[in-house]
């Protein structure tokens, strides 16, 4: 039997691998060109890409040219759609690595900090007993702590693993960090709004340096309406930075230890001040 | 609309016994006599895939077409027009659209008109099917949105074993779905028991591309930017990494072309585009 064989490209030329049959046999009659060689279906022209290995589970190895892409579109989702907490977090951790060793060496010159990264507690419904610290005195940290959460209906267990950091110490100092951000608001007594996230967002940039935090920083008071504004700029501002550079750092504070500490005794410890006006964002004012 | 569920029953009245032993596929037989097949670079047994692929098109599915069009810039719209030119459907014609969910090759076969054709004139059928009801629910939507609502039936079922009589369609077509079946020999044989004596098989897949340099950069692109757009558009990073992976372990065109010329297909043609990056084969079912 005959075989033709055409040429074809896209726009121009066709490949034709034609079978003439004979009635019902299976025997196929065609032969390749010398030129055409077969992939073989093991093997991919990317032998060197391979699924990436995980450090830890929900770890996602990244080169740095993909840090950088996610780094950048991960920004730009966020500043387009702020409720995407999942691309703060992604941009966060993709850029975060020399923030996050640095932070690793101040934890490691302190005795706090050396204890929590040997324990590595983890803030979260099962570690810390809600119910205990809703029975405690009103003017404890613990006690304080829980009627942050209540209020706003947050759940410890609602930040994001890491993804994306490829050192696990280093990726555990990043969950460290995202849940001591209540605590962190308890502490400064800043409300979870807008403007008590931009007051938080400077004092956690000035503490940790993360790129995430320094740029949620400069661009959350663009989205401050006029009233907050004016606050913001005359007096949270000031008091953001000043408390961010004096007060000790918030990462050594071993929290789980310190639920009956009184607040105010925890705040003098660290070197915190009052908000400016009686906590004017304050938990317990109405704005 | 009309819906048929899977599990398939015997439709046939003439099986076709393709012997797959000498298929080029992984299909290695462990001490459990379980057979494993890939899934992207990972090794997983073939009960497993069909799982793992329905959860990837099910996590997908709301964002598939966006993501389409991020991935490709928009020029899978032009491989689907091909594929469509080439079909050139006619009055009359019963389609069935394999893998078809969320309807791009199947409101392209409705909405396709020759210049010489009148519109009154031209009724076609298409059924869409697809394993994966959230896609077809996607299509669902898509079709509403477009006012189409004649001439199209919705089917789940599995390409490998389909409710459908022998001889039924004048044509067959399957886009960017083939790769991801555990057993394409078996897609393969039942395109060609569905389809009429004189009926036509059509499938757009991801091919290999010609030129080495070429090659390596699109392999770049694939690996480094399609798994975070896949993060930041469709908050998938895995399934992404399973789709550009899986386009590696799918067979080149002069061999998948041989598959297709096994299951018993005549006059089967290749028809690269993009450079090779997108790969149009298609075949006959001879009378």
């Amino acid at each position: 039997m005959s075989k033709n064989v055409l040429i074809m490209h896209f726009g121009s030329t066709l490949r034709v691998y034609s079978l003439m049959r004979h009635a019902r046999s299976t025997r196929l009659l065609y032969a390749a060109p010398a030129s055409f060689s077969h992939r073989a279906s093991h093997t991919s022209s990317t032998s060197s890409h391979q699924t990436p290995q995980q450090l830890y589970p929900g770890h996602i190895l990244t080169s740095p040219f993909q840090k950088a892409l996610l780094t950048g579109i991960s920004a730009f989702a966020a500043i387009r759609d702020p409720a995407r907490d999942d691309m703060i977090c992604a941009m966060g951790e993709a850029s975060g690595s020399c923030a996050l060793a640095s932070i690793k060496k101040r934890m490691l010159a302190n005795p706090d900090g050396q204890r929590i990264l040997q324990e590595r507690p983890i803030i979260s419904k099962e570690t810390v007993d809600l119910q205990y610290l809703s029975q405690l005195e009103e003017h404890t940290l613990g006690k304080a702590y829980f009627n942050f959460l209540n209020l706003n209906g947050f759940d410890p267990d609602s930040r994001r693993p890491v993804q994306f950091v490829d050192d696990p110490e280093l990726a555990y100092i990043m969950l460290r960090y995202r849940q001591m951000h209540d605590i962190t608001h308890t502490i400064l007594d800043m409300k979870p709004n807008m403007l008590g996230e931009v007051a938080v967002k400077w004092y956690e940039a000035i503490q940790t340096g993360l790129p995430m935090c320094i740029a949620a920083a400069i661009g959350g008071p663009f989205r401050l309406g006029p009233k907050h504004r004016r606050i913001w700029s005359t007096q949270l501002f000031p008091w953001s930075i000043k408390n961010g550079f004096n007060s000790n750092f918030m990462l050594n504070l071993y929290v789980e230890n310190h639920w009956e500490t009184p607040i105010e005794e925890l705040r003098a410890r660290l070197g915190i001040t009052t908000a400016p006006c009686n906590n004017v964002n304050s938990l317990n004012t109405k704005l | 609309m009309c819906r048929l569920s899977i599990p398939c029953a015997s439709y046939s009245s003439d099986t076709k016994n393709i012997n797959s032993s000498n298929i080029d596929h992984v299909a290695e037989t462990d001490e459990y006599d379980k057979k494993r097949t890939h899934f992207g670079f990972q090794t997983v047994l073939e009960d497993e895939k069909v799982d793992k692929v329905y959860e990837v098109f099910k996590n997908v599915a709301d964002k598939y077409d966006l993501m389409n069009d991020v991935m490709s810039a928009g020029i899978h719209r032009l491989w689907k027009d091909e594929l469509i030119r080439h079909l050139a459907p006619h009055g009359g014609m019963k389609l069935l659209d394999m893998a078809g969910g969320t309807g791009d090759i199947a409101f392209r076969y409705l909405n396709y008109s020759n210049s010489t054709q009148s519109a009154g004139a031209d009724y076609r059928e298409v059924t869409v099917c697809d394993i994966n009801e959230h896609m077809l629910k996607v299509g669902e939507q898509r079709a509403a949105q477009q006012g189409i609502s004649r001439g199209i039936n919705w089917l789940h079922a599995n390409a490998e074993c389909l409710p459908i009589e022998d001889n039924s369609y004048d044509a067959y077509t399957i886009a960017f779905g083939i790769r991801n079946c555990t057993h394409i020999e078996k897609v393969l044989s039942e395109a060609y028991r569905v389809l009429k004596p004189g009926g036509r098989f059509l499938c757009l897949e991801f091919s290999q591309v010609r030129n080495s340099l070429l090659r390596e950069l699109y392999d770049q692109y694939s690996f480094q930017v399609i798994p975070v757009m896949g993060h930041v558009i469709a908050q998938d990073w895995h399934s992404y990494q399973y789709l550009v992976e899986s386009i590696r372990k799918f067979p080149n065109q002069e061999t998948f072309a041989q598959w297709i010329l096994k299951a018993g297909f005549s006059e089967v043609t290749v028809t690269d585009m993009t450079l090779g990056a997108v790969a149009l084969h298609s075949g006959f079912k001879l009378l």
